[in-house]
């Protein structure tokens, strides 16, 4: 709120004027670049979403017409015989659903915990390194669980959770009626639970910790518990987050090949059904790891590819259910008026 | 649509409900009729290291308006977290003193920190309603919390608190909406509404017009007013003009200590501590 005019310096209005006149096609250059770097990368995931599924596509067309689509997924045979060649998936896709469906059961809510502590109970001298330590831990690579499940943690699951589970529920359920040998569907799902906790818990942890205080005060102002704040401020609120966590863990357990191959005792065939929690079984990624490098006829080398068709359509089907269960739960967008 | 009735004098006809613990004994000063309901006894607080609150002791009456007021940082927030036990939820933080309702000192070892909360409800500087519930969900969230089951009785008290935040007019059609959907100034008065709906005996607001516009606030200045009849209300406000409309004492807040407290009128019109006259006539520095 001086008095008196300002002063301008005609020459320096110039010059200021001249250089943002003349910067102006620079800058437009600059925007354009950018824009088709951009544009660039979109368009690479693209490309390579449509070359993984075309070579997919081709590679199996070949069993699809043998056997048909349908034979082909309801299919038990696994027969390498040369003109007897007869190829069915389905063993593997139970093995691949059954070894992932225990990983999801046990890992999840183990992963939810760990999640809840570190965010929501642990002091932070505690939840700093134990951050630190899961951090490593999801950076472990699957082979080495897969070694140390081999060599050591399968006895210890045989003889402490299999073997008793046999002997006291195994004459009364069907499904606890096998003999445990230690390599099976029940010990890859743990493994693979053990593989995805570490990743389930680190995005969770970040979900939780994403939730705003303001929502954590609002329930303790209504008198709620830290338990019942959690129930009713930080799981509503992180609910997708944490459905998506819970999918990627489910995604990498699907997925894992080398894991699962060392520890689920691959079974070939219609025996690879896992009637009983511990039966020897193979999921699709397993089987073909296994025998990709030995095909020995064309059709046998289509019919992994096949697998590995099924394994893409089985991994879409859970982002696409995903998707639409957040959706259906997020029925709210933060800001979003109606 | 603004109520006239500040009369200092009025005696209080609105009993809270009485809880049941016959522990409480009535702090009632000779000088006036009104029952001191909130008395704030030396009280101090910390974050980690940091002393926000030194010392603060004040009293205040039933059905009243007390606002807090000072510069930003004063310690206006951490006290008035400090009457409901909000402050020692922050990691690290730590509060002293006695804060005596109806007789009882809510820091005492036999009182839980829930059941304060219930008692004294807040609302908070920015609105926080909880984005995956409905409007009526938000208002019944802290009943539902509570135990209560019983649908008709929720639905009445949905509607009775969302009268009482004057927002019922504007949403009752569409209760089944999610809070978010809300305009800020709804958003605040659904918060408030939430508040209400725990019947509380006292009523913390921080800063609750911050965020709004001058329509929004003003629709929440008349609501204290009207609000005042049946509970005790502190209000936080860097806003002068506003705690010279809505309150009837003011407690005026520097560096963590408490300046001045006094009625209103006279921090306004005739204030005791230099300070006060300085910050007041906004001269500051
Ligand atoms: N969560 C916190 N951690 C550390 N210091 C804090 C925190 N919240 C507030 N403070 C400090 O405490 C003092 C009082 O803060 P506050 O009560 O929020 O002030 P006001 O509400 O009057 O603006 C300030 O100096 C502020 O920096
Ligand atoms: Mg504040």
């Amino acid at each position: 709120m001086t008095s008196g005019s300002v002063h301008i310096n005609t020459d320096i209005k110039k010059k200021v004027s001249s250089f943002l006149v003349g910067s102006n096609k620079n800058r437009r250059f600059g925007d354009k670049l950018f824009h088709g770097l951009v544009f660039g990368t979109a368009a690479y995931t693209l490309f390579i979403i449509v070359i993984v599924v075309f070579s997919v596509g081709a590679g199996s067309i070949k069993i699809f017409s043998q056997e048909g689509f349908i034979g082909f997924v309801t299919g038990t045979a696994w027969n390498a015989v040369e003109g007897r060649e007869s190829y069915g998936a389905l063993p593997y896709i139970i093995g691949t659903l059954m070894s992932s469906g225990i990983a999801l059961l046990i890992g999840v809510p183990m992963s939810m915990g760990v999640a809840y502590f570190l965010v929501e109970m642990a002091p932070s001298r505690v939840s700093g390194p134990l951050s630190f330590i899961i951090e490593l831990l999801a950076a472990v690579p699957s082979i080495i669980y897969g070694l140390w499940a081999l060599f050591v943690f399968r006895f210890l699951i045989k003889d402490w959770i299999e073997t008793p589970l046999y002997n006291t529920l195994g004459s009364y359920i069907p499904f606890f009626n096998q003999a445990p040998f230690g390599l099976d569907v029940f010990t890859a799902g743990i493994v693979l639970a053990i593989m995805i906790i570490p990743i389930v818990s680190s995005i969770s942890r970040d979900v939780m910790k994403a939730v705003p205080d303001s929502q954590r005060e609002a329930a303790y102002s209504l008198g709620a518990t830290r338990w019942e704040t959690s129930r009713m401020a930080v799981f509503p609120y992180g609910k997708s987050g944490l459905l998506g966590a819970s999918i990627l863990g489910f995604g990498r357990a699907v997925g894992e090949t080398m894991l699962v191959t060392l520890i689920i005792g691959n079974a070939i065939g219609p025996s690879a059904i896992p009637t009983t929690l511990f039966s020897q079984s193979q999921t699709l990624s397993s089987l073909i790891a296994n025998e990709f490098n030995e095909a020995s006829s064309d059709l046998q080398l289509s019919a992994l590819i096949g697998l590995g068709a099924v394994l893409l359509i089985i991994t879409m089907i859970i982002n696409i259910g995903a998707r639409i269960m957040v959706s259906r739960m997020v029925k709210v967008s933060p800001g979003g008026r109606e | 649509m603004r109520l006239s009735s500040s009369s200092n004098e009025e005696v209080t006809r609105y009993s809270p409900q009485t809880s049941d613990n016959d522990k409480r004994v009535v702090v009632a000063p000779a000088t006036t009729q009104t029952k001191i309901k909130l008395s704030i006894q030396n009280v101090n607080a910390w974050f980690g290291k940091k002393h926000a609150v030194k010392g603060v002791s004040l009293e205040v009456k039933e059905n009243s308006v007390t606002a807090f007021i000072g510069p930003s940082g004063c310690g206006k927030t951490t006290l008035l977290r400090c009457i409901n036990r909000m402050h020692e939820m922050t990691p690290n933080a730590k509060a002293e003193g006695r804060v005596i309702l109806d007789g009882v000192d809510v820091y005492d070892k036999s009182s839980d920190p829930a059941m304060v909360k219930r008692r004294i409800g807040m609302v908070f500087q920015k609105p926080n309603p909880f984005p995956t519930m409905s409007i009526h969900d938000n208002v019944a969230a802290g009943l539902k919390l509570n135990g209560i089951r019983d649908k008709k009785l929720i639905n009445e008290v949905v509607e009775q608190s969302l009268k009482g935040a004057a927002l019922w007019d504007e949403v009752r059609n569409d209760l089944h909406m999610p809070g978010m959907g809300l305009s800020g100034g709804q958003q605040q008065r659904l918060c408030l509404a939430r508040a209400l709906a725990m019947q509380p005996e006292i009523l913390l607001m921080d800063e609750p017009t911050s965020a709004l516009d001058p329509i929004a606030s003003s629709k929440i200045e008349d609501l204290v007013q009207q609000l005042k009849e049946h509970l005790t209300i502190i209000i936080v406000t860097h806003n002068m003009q506003q705690a010279a409309r809505v309150s009837e004492q003011t407690a005026f807040m520097y560096l963590g200590e408490l300046i001045e407290y006094n009625p209103t009128r006279d921090i306004f019109k005739n204030p005791q501590k230099e300070l006060t006259e300085k910050y007041i006539s906004g001269r500051f520095g």
